[in-house]
C-alpha cells in the first residue's frame, strides 16, 4: 500500500497574516492519483478514460505511471475543477488528492 | 463451446449477464452487508477507502472537503448498492446499470481488500481446499469480485 505520504512542504515562506486568503484566482491546482494494491489496473484505465475523456494509451500511460512511480498528475485547473475532479475520482474509489501546482 | 463470459455487450446497446445462480447469491448476500454498515456507520475504520483523503497538506482544507462531499459519496454509494440489489436476478442490464454494478462491485472489493490487508506483494489467490472460516470466505469473495469486475469493466469500456 502506498499511502499519501505527508508532502513536503519547503519552509514557509514569511507569512503575513492576511496571506491566507489567495486572491489569484485560477491558481493552478493538480489533481493526483495515488498507487494503492486493491483497484485493478483496467478499472483504473477505464475511470481515466470515462471522466476526463482520455484515450485509452493516455489513460494506460497514467495508470502504469500510477503503478510503478506510485502516483501521477492526472488533472489540473483552478480549484473548483480540481475538486470536482477529486470527488469523482473518490466517487470511483480512486486514491485522489489535489495540491498546489507551485 | 467458448466458456460465456458473465457479461457482455448484446449488441443493442445493453448487456446480458450470464452469473451462475451461486454468483447471484454471493452479490445478493453481499450487497445488503455493505449497505448497512455504509448507511448505519459510514465512519467504520472498514470503509476508509471509499473516502479518501483529498488535502493530506492542509487538515482545514480537508474538514471542508469531507463536509462538502461526505453525504453525497455516502448517498451515491448507497444507490448503487440498492440498484445492484434490485438486479441480483437480472439477465439484462441496461448503461446505466452496468455502471451501477462496477462502481459496487468494486466499492465491495474496497472495502474486502481493507478487511484482508490486501498489500501489493500480496496476491489474495483462490484455494478451492482451503477450509471454510470468515477470513477464506472473504478471500474467496474477493478473488471471485475481481474476476467479474475485470468482465464489468471490459463490456463498460466497449461503449467508450
Amino acid at each position: 500500500m502506498t499511502p499519501p505520504a505527508p508532502v513536503e512542504v519547503a519552509p514557509a515562506e514569511v507569512r503575513q497574516p492576511d496571506d491566507d486568503i489567495d486572491v489569484r484566482p485560477d491558481r493552478p491546482w493538480k489533481v493526483i492519483v495515488w498507487n494503492d494494491p486493491i483497484n485493478l489496473m483496467s478499472y483504473v484505465t477505464f475511470v481515466f478514460q470515462k471522466l476526463f475523456g482520455y484515450s485509452k494509451e493516455k489513460a494506460t500511460q497514467l495508470m502504469l505511471d500510477v503503478h510503478y512511480k506510485g502516483r501521477a498528475v492526472v488533472s489540473d485547473g483552478p480549484r473548483e475543477k480540481a475538486e470536482m475532479d477529486v470527488f469523482r475520482l473518490h466517487e470511483h474509489g480512486l486514491w485522489a488528492t489535489m495540491e498546489h501546482d507551485d | 463451446m467458448a466458456p460465456q463470459r458473465p457479461v457482455e455487450p448484446s449488441g443493442d446497446g445493453t448487456y446480458n449477464l450470464n452469473l451462475r445462480e451461486d454468483e447471484r447469491a454471493l452479490i445478493a448476500a453481499i450487497v445488503p452487508d455493505l449497505r448497512a454498515v455504509l448507511a448505519d456507520n459510514p465512519g467504520d475504520e472498514m470503509l476508509t477507502r471509499l473516502f479518501p483523503t483529498a488535502r493530506p497538506d492542509d487538515p482545514d482544507a480537508e474538514a471542508e472537503y469531507q463536509e462538502m462531499v461526505r453525504d453525497e459519496l455516502v448517498s451515491k454509494r448507497l444507490d448503487r448498492l440498492d440498484m445492484v440489489a434490485e438486479l441480483a436476478e437480472a439477465t439484462v442490464l441496461d448503461q446505466e446499470q452496468l455502471a451501477a454494478w462496477m462502481g459496487a462491485v468494486n466499492d465491495i472489493r474496497l472495502v474486502l481488500g481493507t478487511r484482508l490487508a490486501v498489500s501489493e506483494e500480496d496476491e489474495v489467490e483462490f484455494d478451492e481446499d482451503e477450509a471454510d472460516t470468515p477470513e477464506s470466505v472473504a478471500r474467496s469473495a474477493y478473488w471471485y469480485l475481481g474476476w467479474l469486475l475485470e468482465h464489468l469493466v471490459e463490456a463498460s469500456a466497449s461503449e467508450l
